[in-house]
This record gives C-alpha cells, structure tokens and sequence, in this order.
C-alpha cells in the first residue's frame, strides 16, 4: 500500500514497522547507565532541578539514591512527592522543567538526564510492585472524585493514605484520564498508563466507577450530599471549533481522537491516515497527532500555526522531535478554507499572519497545502455546563491555592481549574495538595476521636 | 625539548617512568610490551629464594573502590612475590636485558632474613646483567607472616642489617622499598642509609580491607568467604607517599639519599610532584594496572612539555624544588590572610560551597542576595579555610585571593601585617621564645 497512495488509510506499512515506529521514544536506562548518568548530579543545595519540578521532587536525593545502588529507596523518595512519578518520568517536558534548571547546563550545556533516571527507578518499584504506603486506620470519611486523571489519582491515592474512602467517577472505560487517551504512543508503550493505574489503587480504599460522566449520569449536588467531600479532577472535553469554510468535512477530525484511537490500537495498523495530513496548531497534542500520522505512513506532515515559533506551546525538544520524523513545520498560516473535492478534503488554504501591533492580523497573501486529511489541536475547552453555582473564571474552575472551590465541601484540580498547566505533574500537584487540604480540613471539622475521648 | 634522561644512583634510563616491581613486570612478556611502549625501566617482580616457588590464591587477588563513573581510584592487591620458578625469571631476566641495553632493569629480591639466604641470591642476580637491585621490606601482606616483607621493614635494625649484607655481596647498586606500615617513616629510611643503601623506594602498599560485601559479609576480595588485609594502591595513596617522600627528603639525617617516588603515580603531574618533593624517579603500577602500558607516553608528553614551557632543561632542574618549602606547622606565616573569591561568571549555582560553608564551617557564603539565588563570600566571616574551593564542582570558580599588607581584613578588623610572624613567636603560645631573648 505504502506511503504514495492518496486517501485516508490503514496498513501503511509493513506491520513490523509499525512496531518500530512506535516503540519506546526514550529506551529506559540499564543499571550501568544509570549509574554513569546518576554520578553527573552534583547533589546541589536547594537544588533548582528540585524547585523547578511541580511536584517538589527530592531529585538529589533519589538521584544519590540510585548512583549508591539503592533504587528501591530512590523510588521512595520520587513516589512520596508524586505517586505517579511513573508516567511523569516518560512525559514530562523535563527539557523545560527539572532538566532545563540543572545546572549542568550552565556547567557544559548538558543537563543530568534526571526524567530517564526516575524512570529508572520508579521502574524497578513497580515491577517489584514495592508498595511503599500503607492506609492510615479508617476515617470513616467518604470522598467523591470525578475524573481518573492525573489530578483525580493523585488526591485519591493521598486520600486513601490518610484512610479515607474515595469513589472515583469517570466518563470512559479505562482510568487514567489523558494518560491513557492523550499521549503519543511511544511515549508510554506496554499498557504502562494502566499498570501505574493498577500500582496506584493498589493501596486500597480506591473503588472507580467507570461510565460515569457528571451531569449526564449524577450531578455535582448529588456528591456533595453524597460525599464528605468532593474533588473535581475533570479534563477538556471540548474541542475548538474550526470556523471556516469545509470545517466540517470528511477528512478533517480532532487531533485528540486521533491520538485516543492510536493509544487504543494494538498494532497501530488499523489506524487510517492520509497521504498528505496538515496539522493545525502549535501546541504538544499538535506534535504529537503530527509525528504520529508521520509514523504511520504518511508521505507528507505539515504543522501549520498562525504564529512564530516562539509563541509554540510545544517545547523546543518536541518540535526537534518532530522536524527528526520528518513533519515540516510552518509558522504564520492562519487556515482559511478547506479546499473540498468530491465533498472530501483535497487541500487547505491559508492565510499568512504576521503581528500588527501587538496584534495578529492577515497579510492578504494565501497559500495552498494540498491534503487529504486534516487535523485540528486549536485547543481543547472545558465544558462546565453541570457545574451548577460553581464560580469560574475564563471557563475554568476558580480555586484558592489549596484548591478549595468556591463550593464548601468542594476542591478542584488539573486541567479544570485556573491556572491549571496542561501537564500531567502540574495535574498530580494540584490532586495530591487538594487530598491534603481536604484532610485538614476533616481535621479541623472533627478532631481525632482520641482526642475528644 | 626537556631532556628527560635518567640517571638513579649511576642506573641510567631514557626516561624517569619505570614500572614498579608487581604483576605488570612478572614475566619477560609484560616486560617486553612495557619496553615497548615506551617505560624507562623495571623492577621485576620480587624474587624469592631457590626452591618451591610460593603459591598464589586461586581467587581474586584485587579489591578496589572507585570514583565517580566507576573510575578506580583504589586498589589493594593480596598477590604475593612471583610464584614462578627463580631460574625461570633469571633466564628471562637476562634476555630481556640484553634486548634493551638502554632500559634499566632492575630486580626485586625478598629472600628469608638470613645472611646467607641473601648472600646465596645475589650473585645469581648480578649474573643477569641487572642494573640494581631493590629490597622488598615492603609488601605487607602474606610473606609478612613468614618474616619478610614489611615484617623486616617495619624493624630498622633488621633493614640496616640486610642492607649492609647486600653491599656486601654484590657491587648492584641497592634500593631499599620502605613499608608505610609504619608511624614514622624517617625511621626506616635512617636505617637503609645506615646499612649503606644506595637510594629508599617507597611507598610500598598499605594495609587495607576496600570493602565489605553486605550480602555475605566478607572483606573483599574474598576468597571463599573470607578475606585478609592487602596492599593498598592507586590513586588514592598519592598523598600518603608524598608526604613519607617529603618527610625523607627534608629529614637532615637522610636529606640527599636518593629516592625513588611510588604511590598513585597517575598523570605527568603526579610524577612532577614526586620529583619536586626529591624523588630522582618514579616507579609506577596502578595506572598501567588501570590503562595498560600505553599511559606512559601521556607521562612523558605531558613531563616534557610541562619541563618546556618552564624552562627546566633536565630532570635535576626539577627534582627536589619543593623541599624547602615543605615545613612544620609551627612556622607557616600566620600573618598570611586569603579570602574565598568566587567567580560569578564561572559559577553554576550549584549551592554546594553555601551548604559545606553554612552546614559545617564558618557560614561566610550567601544563598541568597536581594532574593536572587546568589553565591558570594562574606568577608566579615571567611577564615579562607578552603573547604569552598574543594567542594566546588568547576575548576577556578573559586579561588583563594591573599589580601595585600596593609588591607583591612574584614573578619578582624585589622590591617594585614606585613612581617611574617608564627606560632613559636604568637603571644598565645605559652612555650613562645622570646624575640629579645
């Protein structure tokens, strides 16, 4: 079939490039490499690696752990930060977070390769199943998650800690939110997104009910008079619309159902793709629905933003990614129409933008991109419509810096909030510290048995 | 171009690199590829008396420790003197000295503390055309238990004695191999010279356990289980073998005796230090151990170069030229002021001089400045204690700068005295001499 053939479709390839294709971006360290990488830390003081991480990670700390043979204790320190330290190590922007602040850098422009190393150990952890945490005795508390997403398993694995019960709602049939439908494939290969899932509840406490979405199957009233607390995890389930002529055609899909679909497939060569695919945007779920439709076989990947490429969401790292696979990436173009033959996508015209004060306007000049199909990531959106009297701001959830929301008994965290990253240890700080908060605040509400006897 | 010839008590080599007498020089075929790769000379593997060679464990021989990507830094060996037949090693010896005339070859001996045990050895030594001979009172572990080795070093008399039987009985020159087994390293070295000796070598390697396996608990290296005490080697002993080189060098009972420098030799640098601090040559094991026999040519660059851009013509320029600064304690000048500098520029930010500063000395290194993750000496409080600049992980970041007579010394509030005054003259010391007096 190969890469020539015009058209949106499967089977690209031979399937044992698929295989290739997709296999891990980043193979996990060996012990002795490992070792090499783990003896570059030079154990700063009030590490800067440390302050840059979401999560306040001890990166010293579980580096020094790993390079004295003791990655068991290693994976302790990463874990009592961010449970999911796991899927953090394979798709954290490490280049703009921890790795960009070591200072390494400064010394010889090449950071410890601190992202690969806590996989390293966080790894080991889990393969041993190594539970580290056990649940504190009963509260007696029941708490109501929505969302099985970074921040929605971090507050409920601390709330379990803290001997809590927690029912987890969550709209689709896996757990794991964007962990599991939202990154590219070769950044978390082998199920890893579900067995962190499994390590996770393996503490106890924890029932998930999948299916579930709020305001369709149970409203945020209902919790909270359900519940002792709630926590709100929820992602964006919306997408942009693409406002332009032939929006709406075959051909032109979601980059996020892409990237879904391709984490959902086994072989990857069921998953169709165009001969010639444009990509709009410039954020990571554009490199990544970019590269992926590459590695799929598609002869030509174009990324298409209507800004420079320093105004691109998408790190550095990833759009070198990118350009490596072979996706071009242009800057400046604006879409305009969809370009229809026989009703299907034939190309796309653009507008070129430039900056007018400040200000992003179209320069008159347009260009056309021949394609068969069309990506959008212009942004995902929150749909809030079942949050009822909860205050929000922008279209997200306002919450204070524990995450309390405007609601009593109600705390939010992750991509639905304000001020939320759009990143997996940004999600799992919010979750983790919401848990917390939300245990004080039992705390105060009712002291310790013990203490009133 | 540095002339790097070498004449030790009237042995001459190209150059002043030999191989020090351990497994790298047991056979004729190390010795050739020594040879080969450039080494000025050898000293064969110790030979012991006629008979029954020893015998070796059948298990590992070496424990180490190392540094930083697993580079050694350490080694302890426990092998004992060559467990090959002695007319073996002679026959070897002899042809591989008449293949390299201008090689210095020179034999370890380690014979049973009796006059005749030594004066049975010698003339069969003397027959190999060997350009000395080097006595073994240093090898601390194994043969000690039968009464050799550092078991004779670690007795002065017992070295005089020998010493004198070897001028005796052969007209070799004679090297004494010194244990640093020992609390006093002038002791020993007296001795040889009073036995006669033509020159002292040392180090030899130190006692030592490197490690303990946690899962058996047994020292490494282990032999089935068990483990006994080694030689210690390598880099890590540098400073060690300096300082008993130091100690002798500047010692006015055995200042002059020839020396030749063993311990951690690594670099050209490591050699340099050596000869600075009085040795005539080297003699080098650990490295080659590490690197195989190549590294020499690095040793030789590298002294030529540094001979070069100095000026020193020959190896006399150089050797010994750091022995009159070494000195007691008492009399370092203690109107000598340094302060920490730190260069920003070079700095990472790393935090590692605040921490050591703050957690384990003088709190004299910012964190913060103006809330800016910052890094600066506090004059008021730096004692110019050093730890800083050892701790710091770049070069040159951060240095020591002396304050010029008559600048104020922030920690003191004084003015830097110009006279250089110690600890016999301070007021504090109660056993202080009078100037006057």
């Amino acid at each position: 079939m190969g890469t020539t053939q015009s058209g949106i479709l499967g089977g690209r390839l031979p399937l044992r490039e698929y295989e290739d294709n997709f296999s891990d971006l980043h193979p996990p360290l060996d012990k002795h490499e490992a070792l090499v990488a783990s003896d570059r830390c030079y154990f700063c003081h009030d590490a800067p690696c440390m302050t840059a991480c979401p999560t306040s990670i001890d990166i010293p700390m579980f580096i020094r752990q790993i390079a004295t043979g003791n990655p068991i204790g290693s994976a302790k320190t990463i874990f009592d930060q961010n449970i999911l330290g796991g899927m953090c190590a394979r798709v954290c922007p490490t280049e703009t977070l921890c790795e960009q602040a070591c200072v390494r850098n400064t010394a010889e422009e090449r950071p410890v390769e601190i992202g690969r190393l806590q996989r390293y150990a966080t790894d080991i952890a889990m393969n041993e199943n190594k539970q580290f945490y056990a649940r504190a005795a009963s509260s007696g508390r029941k708490i109501a998650v929505v969302g099985a997403g970074p921040a929605g398993l971090a507050c409920a694995h601390r709330l379990a800690v803290n001997g809590h019960d927690v029912v987890v709602y969550d709209a689709r049939e896996k757990s794991g939110g964007l962990n599991e439908y939202g990154i590219a494939a070769y950044k978390s290969v082998d199920d890893f997104a579900q067995k962190e899932v499994d390590y996770v509840l393996s503490i106890g406490g924890i029932e998930v009910r999948h299916g579930q979405a709020l305001g369709r199957d149970f409203s945020l009233a209902d919790l909270a008079e359900q519940y002792d607390a709630v926590f709100l995890g929820l992602g964006l389930a919306g997408v942009n619309a693409l406002r332009i002529e032939g929006g709406n055609a075959e051909g032109v899909q979601d980059a996020v159902d892409f990237i879904a679909a391709l984490r959902q497939s086994k072989t990857k060569a069921d998953i169709p793709v165009g001969r010639r695919v444009v990509v709009l945007g410039g954020g990571m779920t554009a490199i990544d629905a970019a590269v992926q439709a590459k590695l799929l076989g598609a002869e030509e990947v174009t990324i298409c933003y209507r800004r420079g490429k320093e105004h691109m969401n998408a790190s550095e790292f990833e759009q070198d990614l990118a350009t490596s696979k072979g996706v071009s990436i242009r800057h400046w173009l604006q879409p305009k129409r969809i370009a229809l033959k026989d009703g299907r996508v034939a190309g796309i015209e653009l507008d070129y933008t430039t900056l007018d004060n400040g200000k992003l306007t179209t320069t008159g000049e347009t260009g056309i991109i021949a394609a068969d199909q069309i990506f959008k990531a212009i942004g995902q959106t929150f749909e809030a419509s079942s949050l009822g009297a909860l205050q929000m701001e922008g279209g997200r959830i306002v919450t204070d810096a524990e995450g309390r929301t405007s609601l009593d008994k109600v705390w939010a965290g992750g991509d639905c909030v304000l001020g939320g990253e759009d990143l997996t240890v940004s999600a799992v700080a919010m979750g983790r510290d919401a848990a917390e908060s939300i245990n004080r605040a039992f705390a105060v509400a009712q002291p310790l048995a013990s203490a009133v006897a | 171009m540095a002339d790097l010839r070498n004449n030790f008590v009237g042995i001459k080599s190209p150059n002043p690199f030999w191989l020090a007498s351990a497994p790298p020089t047991d056979k004729a075929y190390n010795v050739e590829r020594a040879f080969k790769a450039g080494w000025g000379g050898v000293v064969w593997k110790t030979l012991g008396e006629e008979g029954p060679p020893v015998v070796n464990v059948n298990g590992p021989r070496y424990g180490a420790i190392w540094g930083a990507d697993r580079r050694l830094l350490g080694l302890n060996n426990i092998e004992l003197i060559t467990d090959r037949d002695l007319y073996v090693n002679l026959r070897e010896m002899k042809q591989v000295k008449m293949n390299w005339p201008d090689r210095a070859l020179i034999a370890s001996i380690m014979v049973p503390c009796e006059e005749n045990a030594w004066k049975a050895i010698l003339p069969l030594v003397e027959e190999t055309g060997a350009d000395g001979i080097e006595l073994n009172f240093g090898c601390p572990h194994g043969m000690s238990e039968r009464g050799m080795g550092s078991a004779v070093g670690q007795v002065p008399e017992y070295i005089e004695m020998v010493v004198r039987w070897c001028k005796q009985y052969t007209r070799m020159p004679v090297i004494t191999k010194l244990t640093p087994n020992i609390t006093d390293i002038r002791k020993p070295a007296r001795a040889a010279k009073a036995g006669g000796t033509d020159a002292v070598s040392l180090i030899n390697t130190i006692n030592s356990i490197t490690s303990v396996n946690l899962d058996t608990f047994s020292p490494e290296p282990s032999i089935d289980g068990r483990g006994s005490h080694g030689g210690y080697c390598g880099p890590a002993v540098k400073p060690i073998a300096l300082n008993m080189v130091a100690e002798i060098a500047r010692d006015p009972e055995t200042h002059g005796l020839p020396i030749s420098g063993i311990g951690g030799i690594t670099t050209w640098r490591d050699a340099a230090e050596f000869l600075a601090l009085g040795a005539g040559n080297v003699q080098v094991c650990t490295a080659a151990m590490t690197y195989g026999f190549k590294i020499v040519q690095e040793m030789i660059s590298g002294l030529s170069d540094w001979m070069d851009a100095k000026g020193h013509r020959s190896l006399d320029d150089v050797c010994g030229r750091a022995v009159p600064n070494v000195t007691d304690w008492q009399y370092l000048n203690l109107n000598y002021v340094a302060k920490a500098k730190i260069d920003q520029d070079a700095c990472i930010k790393c935090g590692r001089c605040h921490i050591a500063c703050e957690d384990t000395s003088h709190q004299a290194i910012t964190q913060f400045v103006n809330g800016v993750r910052h890094f600066e000496v506090i004059e008021e409080e730096c004692v110019g204690c050093n730890l800083c600049v050892n701790v710091c992980p770049v070069s040159n970041c951060i240095t020591m700068e002396p304050l010029p007579a008559g600048a104020l010394d922030k920690r003191t509030g004084k003015p830097v005295d110009p006279n250089y005054a110690n600890w016999t003259t301070h007021p504090n010391n109660p056993m202080a001499r009078q100037a006057a007096e």
